[in-house]
């Protein structure tokens, strides 16, 4: 078993006190891979990474990389390093005495090490000439690239960020969250980086470990978390989702909760007995014209638009008091106006059953 | 409206200024003036010589000048090793136990720092408390501490105490606690750490405890006085005895003009170069 994984982490749990903040957590990291913990604030995931890599001791359970465990080790000899929220860069030293820190540590030559950080520099776009500034002269961006290259300068096995992009704006955002994947892909090291944003998760990981008070919901792929999540809460966690509640009866007689919707003859159903949401992406939905038939179709009336550059959102308000959310490319939007009556259609692939926790075995899968 | 602002913070800061100049500079400058009088005059309306100056380096009174920078030099790097641990724990360990220490070293400011160095010369003395109980209760005795330079220092850094410990407190206080993590997690021990992460970060909290403690025992009278019994002859001592039982006001002022000048060199290179602002968390 062990000769294969690379990082393990094996029914871990940490107690502060009377509070579980994880609970027998379970997970498997490649080497190489860049795997992104996406939870809420609370649910664990910087506890999880201050176990990984030594801040805090773990309660129960075994963490171990190349089939050696390490979460007795202490936090300045373990092969993990962190680039903090803060970033924790050292204000009395210089750009080229942070980078150097790890390497003056372990006893590297003047030259080697002055060598090295200039490289480094140079691998993180920034000028050599920074070698010698101090980290307040530096912008915002320009401190997250330093973290970054004294990370790579203690060369370790893994590289744990802890949502170090999330006090930048926007668009530096956008910039380097690209950045830190191509980074990812020169380096190849295994990255494990924690974040609040799904939409952050979905640009640069391979893997996404959703998680939720001290557990994980789901680990996949971005693309299988996109259009097949689990539960409703990784489905809301993506944001504008439409989640249709729905309860089957034993004779298969399929109620809708909060819109009326009409379903096809022949459309599939859920089975007998089967409780949950079937969730609708919101741009799989499409406005029907008078003539036109969907699988599934429900009426209402427009309330809002919203115009997002490419794409413009629509509000819906369905029979049943529902608020359905609709998005169209911006080339074939709704003429029609806020206030119109509108009837709404998708196709029966389009639908992604989530079965309420109660009836998961009953009914996983298309129903 | 903005020069208003302006004239009105002159005009409520005047008092103070007044204050200062009268009780504050008035002395400094007539110290300074009688530090160029000639010998065992009383009035500042002489021709200024510098023989007093003379009279300091010919009568070796510069003795008792370096033997005062000395024990404050001493008293200052003890302190610093006493405190920083303390203040460590005060400022990162301890939570709101650290109060409790506070009002404590706070509780010892209200007593009169005679009165509390007279109740260390009661225990020190031969056959006081110290020694008294020991010989009755052991039937040892040993010669009295006092009279000698180490009380001396004792005094000292036990009358400092609390100038050294607050200022390091806060300086602990401002070391981010990511830094320290960072500097772990990137293969640091705990001395390296104290050396290179801890005290530089802190370097605004040691300057002002270690100044404090300087400047403050460089001048420190009670202490050589009281424990130290004249044995030991300080600066201040030679200060005293010069504007009164010598009655030579030129040469006193002039001692006191040295250890003046000296100090304010000492304190406001380095205070010129560190951010107090920063410190009182204060931004800019």
């Amino acid at each position: 078993m062990a000769g294969g994984t690379f990082l393990r982490i094996e029914n871990v749990t940490k107690r502060f006190g009377r509070f579980t903040a994880l609970d027998r957590i379970d997970l498997d990291i490649a080497e190489g891979e860049f795997l992104t913990i996406v939870g809420p604030s609370g649910s664990g995931k910087s506890t999880l990474i201050r176990l990984l890599v030594g801040i805090d001791d773990v309660t129960e359970g075994t963490i171990s990389l190349r089939g050696e465990r390490i979460d007795q080790v202490p936090a300045n000899k373990r092969p993990t390093c962190m680039v903090f929220q803060s970033l924790a860069l050292f204000p009395h030293m210089s750009v080229g005495r942070n980078i150097e820190f790890p390497l003056k540590l372990r006893k590297t030559a003047q030259g080697a090490r002055k060598a090295r950080a200039l490289e480094l520099l140079r691998l993180l776009r920034l000028p050599e000439s920074y070698y010698g500034k101090m980290i307040s002269q530096l912008s915002g961006g320009e401190r997250q690239r330093v973290a970054l290259a004294r990370a790579l300068a203690f060369d370790p096995e893994i590289i744990v960020f802890d949502e170090p992009l999330s006090a930048l704006d926007y668009r530096l955002r956008k910039t380097l969250e690209k950045e830190l994947k191509d980074l990812h892909r020169r380096t190849g090291k295994t990255f494990v980086y924690i974040t609040h944003s799904l939409e952050e998760a979905m640009v640069m990981s391979d893997r996404i470990a959703i998680m939720r008070q001290g557990r994980f919901e789901q680990i996949a792929t971005a693309e299988e978390i996109y259009s097949r999540p689990l539960s409703r809460f990784v489905a809301n966690f993506m944001g504008e989702v439409n989640l249709f509640s729905v309860a089957a009866d034993e004779a298969g007689r399929v109620a809708w909760h909060g819109a009326e919707v009409e379903a096809a003859p022949g459309a599939v159903l859920p089975a007998p007995g089967w409780r949950g949401a079937l969730m609708v992406r919101p741009e799989l939905i499409r406005f029907l014209g008078p003539q036109e038939r969907a699988d599934f179709s429900v009426r209402g009336t427009l309330v809002a638009e919203y115009a997002l550059g490419s794409r413009i959102q629509y509000s819906v308000e369905v029979a049943g008091g529902m608020q359905v959310t609709v998005e169209r490319p911006f080339e074939t939007r709704h003429e029609e106006s806020v206030g119109a009556s509108v009837a709404l259609g998708w196709e029966a692939d389009a639908i992604h059953p989530i079965a309420d926790e109660s009836t998961q075995e009953a009914g996983r899968g298309k129903a | 409206m903005e020069k208003l602002e302006n004239r009105l913070g002159f005009l409520t800061g005047l008092p103070i200024i007044v204050l200062l100049l009268i009780s504050f500079f008035m002395p400094l400058l007539v110290v300074a003036g009688f530090s160029m009088m000639p010998q065992k005059v009383f009035e500042l309306s002489h021709l200024p010589d510098f023989s007093s100056f003379a009279v300091i380096w010919q009568q070796g009174y510069y003795k008792s000048l370096l033997r005062s920078l000395g024990l404050a030099l001493l008293t200052t790097a003890i302190l610093f090793v006493v405190c920083w641990p303390l203040a460590y724990g005060m400022a990162k360990v301890f939570g709101r136990f650290s109060l409790v220490i506070t009002v404590l070293v706070v509780l010892l400011l209200f007593v009169s720092e005679n009165i509390r160095l007279f109740g260390w010369f009661l225990s020190l003395m031969k056959g006081g408390l110290l020694e008294g109980y020991v010989r009755h209760w052991f039937g040892v005795s040993f010669e009295s501490p006092l009279y000698d330079w180490p009380v001396i220092v004792f005094g000292m850094a036990y009358v400092y105490f609390p100038f050294m410990l607050f200022p390091l407190v806060q300086g602990v206080a401002m070391v981010p606690d990511d830094a320290r993590l960072a500097a772990m997690d990137l293969g640091a021990g705990p001395t390296r750490i104290m050396f290179e992460i801890e005290m530089p970060l802190a370097a605004p909290g040691i300057l002002v405890g270690c100044l404090l403690t300087f400047v403050l025992s460089a001048g420190a009278v009670a202490e050589a006085k009281l424990l130290g019994g004249r044995s030991v002859v300080v600066l201040t001592d030679d200060v005293e005895s010069a504007f009164t039982y010598a009655q030579n006001w030129p040469l006193g002022s002039a001692l006191s003009v040295m250890l003046i000048v000296i100090s304010a060199v000492i304190a406001l290179v380095p205070l010129s170069r560190i951010d107090l602002d920063a410190m009182m968390g204060r931004r800019k």
